[in-house]
Parts: structure tokens; sequence; C-alpha cells
């Protein structure tokens, strides 16, 4: 079972290293990323340099692959020790995430390493469905989540279609110098 | 008889330039309306409406002191007809790329040859960032399709990509 007393549990990952961050306007972050094999053991070493870079990355809760500049379907994502979090799936990768269902919008202010001089305002579900692939083992999950889950969730989703924040702002005082990190 | 003045204040920022503003206004009686303020890097603007007996003679005299202390001060009538429910649609027009001059009238000129008034704008320049948003009124039976089309053809020859989509407009 993919998931165990709500948490998705990961296959074992080879060790993972510290990637480069690209930042808007790089032309891999406007780009659709392609579908992947989950079980490819190059996709398999990113979802470890994934979670890796996050992990060292302060204030980093989600990065998606064209975010180290590789146009593959993948993100990284653990949002359990932020304080807008309410149901948190720990720490996982999911290969060729696609949302099933998407409900309930609510405005919030995100950042983005990609986009480190501001923050925006966006509108986003706040309950959410999404279906994605294990890197290494193919497993199916199915993430049924709200809060800040959902939004990180299609933040990374976003990415991976070649949207950034800056493409959903909610209106012209909706974009913000940033101050701190999410 | 009551008017409505259009106020504006700019120049270099400081603590207190809307107290002294507003508090001169207020000795003449005025009602202060609607208002926007901005800080740019260090430089203040402010317009505001205010509603009045004294007539904009006596509003210009009062705010004297505050031009001699540097800012600009203009004071002028609210047109009578001003159109503050322009009929159409709304949209928003979000841009982003590598900064280069050009962006911003590129884009603004292919809303203007559509009809389309621009209501409210933001630029923000970041580190090789530069980003637009603007709030767009399109007149009714505006070709919105071709609109976007025409924006994301200049967006690409410009180096940038620019959406349009609906304004949110949720009344709850």
């Amino acid at each position: 079972m993919p998931i165990v007393d709500g948490r998705i549990v990961m296959p074992p990952l080879p060790e993972g290293r510290v990637l480069p961050v690209v930042t808007a306007p790089a032309a891999v972050l406007a780009a659709r990323c392609g579908e992947v094999d989950p079980v490819d053991p190059a996709v398999v070493q990113l979802a470890a340099d994934l979670l890796t870079t996050q992990r060292v990355s302060p204030g980093c809760v989600g990065l998606a692959a064209n975010q180290v500049g590789v146009g593959w379907r993948v993100f990284s994502l653990d949002v359990s020790a932020h304080p807008k979090a309410h149901t948190t799936h720990g720490e996982y990768v999911l290969v060729n995430a696609v949302v099933e269902s998407a409900t309930r919008n609510e405005k919030s202010r995100e950042g983005c390493m990609s986009v480190p001089d501001f923050t925006g305002d966006v509108k986003r579900a706040t309950r959410l469905v999404v279906r994605g692939l294990l890197p290494g083992t193919g497993e199916e999950v199915v993430v049924e989540t709200d809060a800040f889950e959902a939004r990180a969730l299609q933040h990374e989703i976003d990415h991976l279609d070649g949207y950034v924040f800056l493409d959903r702002v909610a209106g012209a005082h909706a974009i913000h110098p940033r101050q701190t990190y999410l | 008889m009551t008017q409505s003045l259009a106020v504006t204040v700019l120049g270099h920022d400081r603590p207190g330039i809307i107290a002294e503003v507003t508090g001169a206004l207020a000795a003449l009686g005025g009602n202060l309306e609607d208002s926007s303020m901005t800080l740019l890097r260090g430089h203040f603007a402010w317009t505001l409406v205010v509603a009045t007996d004294a007539g904009a003679p006596a509003v210009r005299e009062a705010l004297r002191h505050i031009e001699a202390e540097g800012l600009v001060v203009s004071v002028l009538p609210v047109p009578e007809a001003a159109d503050t429910g322009a009929p159409g649609s709304a949209w928003l027009l979000s841009v982003h790329g590598a900064d280069r001059p050009g962006i911003v009238s590129g884009l603004t000129g292919v809303v203007a040859e559509a009809g389309g008034n621009i209501t409210d704008l933001t630029t923000r320049l970041g580190t090789g960032l530069y980003v637009v948003v603007a709030e767009v009124t399109l007149p009714a039976g505006a070709d919105v399709a071709a609109l976007a089309d025409r924006l994301a053809a200049v967006a690409d020859e410009l180096g940038v990509r620019a959406s349009l989509a609906p304004a949110d407009s949720d009344v709850l």
C-alpha cells in the first residue's frame, strides 16, 4: 500500500544530490514537461535529487523537475511542517501527476524559489484529488487533500504545465515584493 | 455648492504627508472620499477625491504649505460625467519575462487598439525578471480571442509571456 496512516510510503531511493534551482525567465519554466517512465533509473535519481534539494532549501515545501532544469513531469512535496497545512501526506515525489478534481477556491499568498523577488495572491482549490505514480515502483497513488497541501500540489503541477504563480495572480495589487520565504 | 475635487500629491516621501494634507482639507470642511496612495522607492504619490464647498482655489491655497515643502500638488474638478461603471467585461492581463524596453508600451498598445481601457496597473522589476499585471475593461462585443492571439504574438516578439484571463468578479 503506497499510503499508510495517511502518509505516502516512498520506495527506497538512491542518495540525492543538491541541484541548482533555475529562476524565471528561464525557458524551461515556461514549457510543458513531458511524461516519463517512473521506474527509469534517471527518473528515480531525479526524485532523490529533488527531495535532497528541497530539504536543504529554507522554506521550500515543493520542487518541480523543471525548477532544476529538467523537463519531466516529476515533483517533490513536503508541507508537513507548514502552519497553513491541515491534511498532509508526508514527504514524497510524484511522477506524471494529474489533477482529478479541484473544488472550493480560496485566495492566498504564495511564493516560489524560481521567482525569488515576489510573492502573489493566487486563487486555488482547497479540496483536491491528485493521481500520480511513485518513482522506483510505478505504484499509483491517489492523494486526497486540502488547505496548504492542495495549494502546493497545484503550484507544482502548474510548473509542470509551464506556468508559474505570476500567470495566476488575482489582480494588479496581487503581486508583492518578497519579504520572507513562505 | 459642494463640489468634488481631485487632489494629487507627489514627491519624496517623509512621515506626516497624509496627516498634513488631510488636516488642511478637514480645516476647510472637506470630506475625503476615494483615495489611493503608492510608494515606489521613496517616491510618494497620492490621488484623492475630496467633497467640499470651499472651491478649488481655496483648496489650492490650503495646500500651499505642502508645496512649499517640495511636494507637487494639483487640484482639479472631477468631471460631472465621470464614468465610474464602464460597460463591457473585466479582464486580467498578466505578463512576465526578461526585462527590456517596450514591454508595457507594446502590450498596452494592443489593448488600446482593441478599445480596451486599463483600469489598474502594477509593474515590478525583479532580478532579471519584469512583471506586469493590468486590469483591463473591454468594450461590449470585443473579440477577446483575437485580442488574446494578438497579445500572445506581441509577447512572443518581446520575448515575454502574456496571458489574458477573466477578472475575478465573485459577488457573495
